[in-house]
């Protein structure tokens, strides 16, 4: 936005004596939009400016995302085997929200869970690490880790299957 | 380059709410900015802020906002006379700062040797001592077994990681036999998010405040700029701060801004730094905890009560000029209070809830801030931390400033995302949170005591 907070401030200042409830200012920069309601003012803004690069020449940044989430790998593998091991009768673990997936409680350490471990439903089985918060993923049930289904470091979304676990012992 | 002449041209190289604000210091102060981008924030709202806008990485924070060479390669091919690191990512990264020596581009911050000697939470920790601060006790686990020196210090014990701060890496331990597990998954987030894994123990002490002291230093001189008090935290992530601390007493105030300025004027300290203190309510006791060299998130409750703007206090000071204020020019005015807006599901124990931004109003008016990065139509991408806003009520005291704050979240309204704006409704309306003087386990027992109800609509 080319306004400043102390434009606004200023404008808000003037409209505040007049009678006006809406100020809609729009430029091919920016959107502003203040409106007064019962407990004071607020302010919608949009800036509006498509980002330009520093050289033309240097790799072009990606193009402004659209409001769809960007596909996450990890998802796109798992309809083909998911009817394949569900027939199996194993139990997936996924992933509780979007982020990125880690085998091990730090890098260099000894991974949870390998194929063919045994699990515990309180068993952590893996780290899903989402805006820098480390969530423990636990396995849900007893069984043996029949197929560990990402890379560690991968990027999954929520929902992924992380791993297929065979019930019982 | 620089030296005593005014930067042109500044690459921001950050992201998110401060990326937007250090950008609108700039345009104030007619210095053209160039804002580091990944690939998931080509879009965002501060790439639209930016005069211009260098790719850096792919969204992972470690091949982008944490890649030094990536950072240093674009300043130097935008032609930039210094670097601004925000906070968090490499604001306090003693490689970058050289880096950019070495480039002929001006670090804004301190130098790498007091980044280094604030950074090393150890390092500080003995640089206080040295300076008479009072500190916890508490050690190293890297070359010592954790069960040991928790002996030592005794149960409960906060697990902290050496190499980072700002609240990550942190674990309360109570039970000896969770020691060990504590401190795997503490090294575990250090390292994901400063790419050092080393833990120190100190003695878990609660009830606590926790109070810190704004600093600007020039190298030579040093100044603070009061208290804030940020209490009011959940997992050790603040969520509302204000300024200055309530509830001190004169005495107790002093002793903390001089502790401050003494262990400042020690590192000879350069640029705007924090120092935190533990505060003991109830024995007017308080310990060093930290020294954060850089900007914090909760800077503009400060500007609000001094009338400062701390990213240009920093620009000046990086430029090569002397401080501009002496102590007694600092001037504090009211009272500030800030709520951190963050995208996260409190009824779903704070889960982050990336996502698209479909409406984003704010409120406006005197005495009213938002610092934000978000509008209608943004990606809220899963990469990067979960702050939407900040919104800081300032008035002529507490009562006020509350009062003011009250009313603008009232006239808050963000849709898309699931957000905590109800919890911080729910706080401001709070008895006790009125009454001032919270301690650091406040929010935990407001949580549990089902006081708010989140609404299902935002």
């Amino acid at each position: 936005m080319d306004l400043t907070n102390d434009d606004v401030a200023e404008i808000l200042a003037l409209l505040d004596s007049l009678p006006y409830d809406e100020l809609d200012l729009q430029t091919p920069r920016f959107r502003l939009t203040l409106r007064r309601g019962p407990g004071g003012w607020t302010e919608e803004s949009q800036a509006l400016t498509e980002p330009t690069a520093v050289t033309p020449a240097s790799p072009a940044p990606a193009s402004p995302p659209s409001a769809a989430e960007p596909a996450m790998p990890g998802v796109a593998d798992e309809t083909e085997s998911d009817s394949e091991w569900d027939a199996a009768g194993l139990v997936a673990v996924p992933a509780p929200l979007p982020g990125t997936f880690y085998r091990a409680p730090r890098p260099g350490a000894a991974p949870f869970v390998e194929v063919g471990g045994e699990v515990h439903e309180d068993t952590v089985v893996a780290i899903v690490e989402t805006m820098k918060l480390m969530n423990s993923v636990h396995a849900g049930l007893h069984g043996r880790v029949a197929e560990i289904c990402l890379e560690n470091a991968e990027p999954v979304s929520q929902g992924a299957t992380l791993m297929w676990i065979e019930p019982g012992a | 380059m620089s030296g005593r002449h005014g930067f042109r041209r500044v690459l921001v190289a950050n992201r998110g709410e401060i990326a937007a604000r250090v950008i609108r210091t700039c345009r104030r102060l007619g210095i053209e900015t160039v804002l580091t981008v990944s690939d998931a924030d080509a879009g965002s709202v501060p790439a639209r802020l930016a005069d211009k806008v260098a790719r850096i990485g792919p969204p992972p924070a470690g091949a982008s906002y944490l890649d030094v060479d990536a950072v240093v390669a674009a300043a130097v091919a935008a032609g930039a006379d210094a670097v601004h690191p925000g906070y968090g990512f490499l604001s306090e990264n003693a490689r970058l700062a050289r880096a950019c020596a070495t480039a002929g581009v001006v670090f804004i911050g301190p130098t790498p040797e007091i980044l280094e000697a604030s950074g090393d939470k150890l390092a500080a920790r003995e640089h206080a001592v040295a300076a008479g601060l009072p500190v916890l006790p508490g050690g190293s686990v890297t070359d010592a077994q954790p069960g040991e020196v928790a002996g030592r210090i005794g149960f409960p014990v906060l697990v902290k990681a050496a190499g980072g701060g700002g609240g990550r890496g942190l674990r309360v331990v109570r039970d000896p036999g969770e020691l060990a597990h504590a401190v795997a998954v503490a090294g575990a987030e250090a390292a994901a998010a400063f790419g050092d894994g080393r833990v120190y123990l100190e003695r878990y002490v609660s009830p606590a405040r926790h109070v810190e002291v704004q600093l600007l230093g020039d190298g030579q001189r040093v100044v603070h700029l009061g208290t804030r008090d940020c209490s009011v935290q959940r997992r050790y992530q603040k969520l509302i701060e204000e300024a200055p601390a309530p509830l001190l007493g004169d005495a107790l105030r002093g002793r903390l801004h001089d502790a401050a300025v003494a262990l400042g004027e020690r590192l000879r300290y350069r640029g705007a730094g924090t120092v935190e203190f533990l505060v003991d309510p109830e024995r007017e006791e308080f310990y060093f905890l930290e020294v954060n060299a850089r900007i914090q998130v909760e800077h503009p409750v400060t500007e609000a009560i001094t009338g400062l703007d701390l990213v240009e206090e920093q620009i000046a000071i990086a430029e090569g000029r002397p401080l501009r204020v002496r102590q007694q020019d600092v001037a504090f005015a009211g009272h500030a209070i800030e709520c951190r807006i963050n995208a996260e599901d409190p009824r779903r124990d704070f889960l982050p809830s990336p996502g698209t931004i479909t409406g984003a109003v704010f409120p406006a008016g005197p005495g009213i801030r938002v610092d934000t990065h978000v509008q209608a139509g943004v990606t809220v991408p899963p990469h990067y931390d979960s702050l939407l806003a900040k919104v800081i009520g300032h008035g002529a005291d507490r009562g006020e400033a509350l009062a003011t704050l009250r009313g603008a979240l009232d006239r808050c309204a963000i849709d898309g995302v699931v957000t905590n704006l109800d919890m911080h409704r729910g706080l401001l309306a709070d008895v006790e949170f009125g009454k001032a003087g919270v301690d650091t386990g406040y929010l935990g027992r407001f949580l549990e005591s089902g006081a708010y109800v989140q609404d299902d609509h935002e």
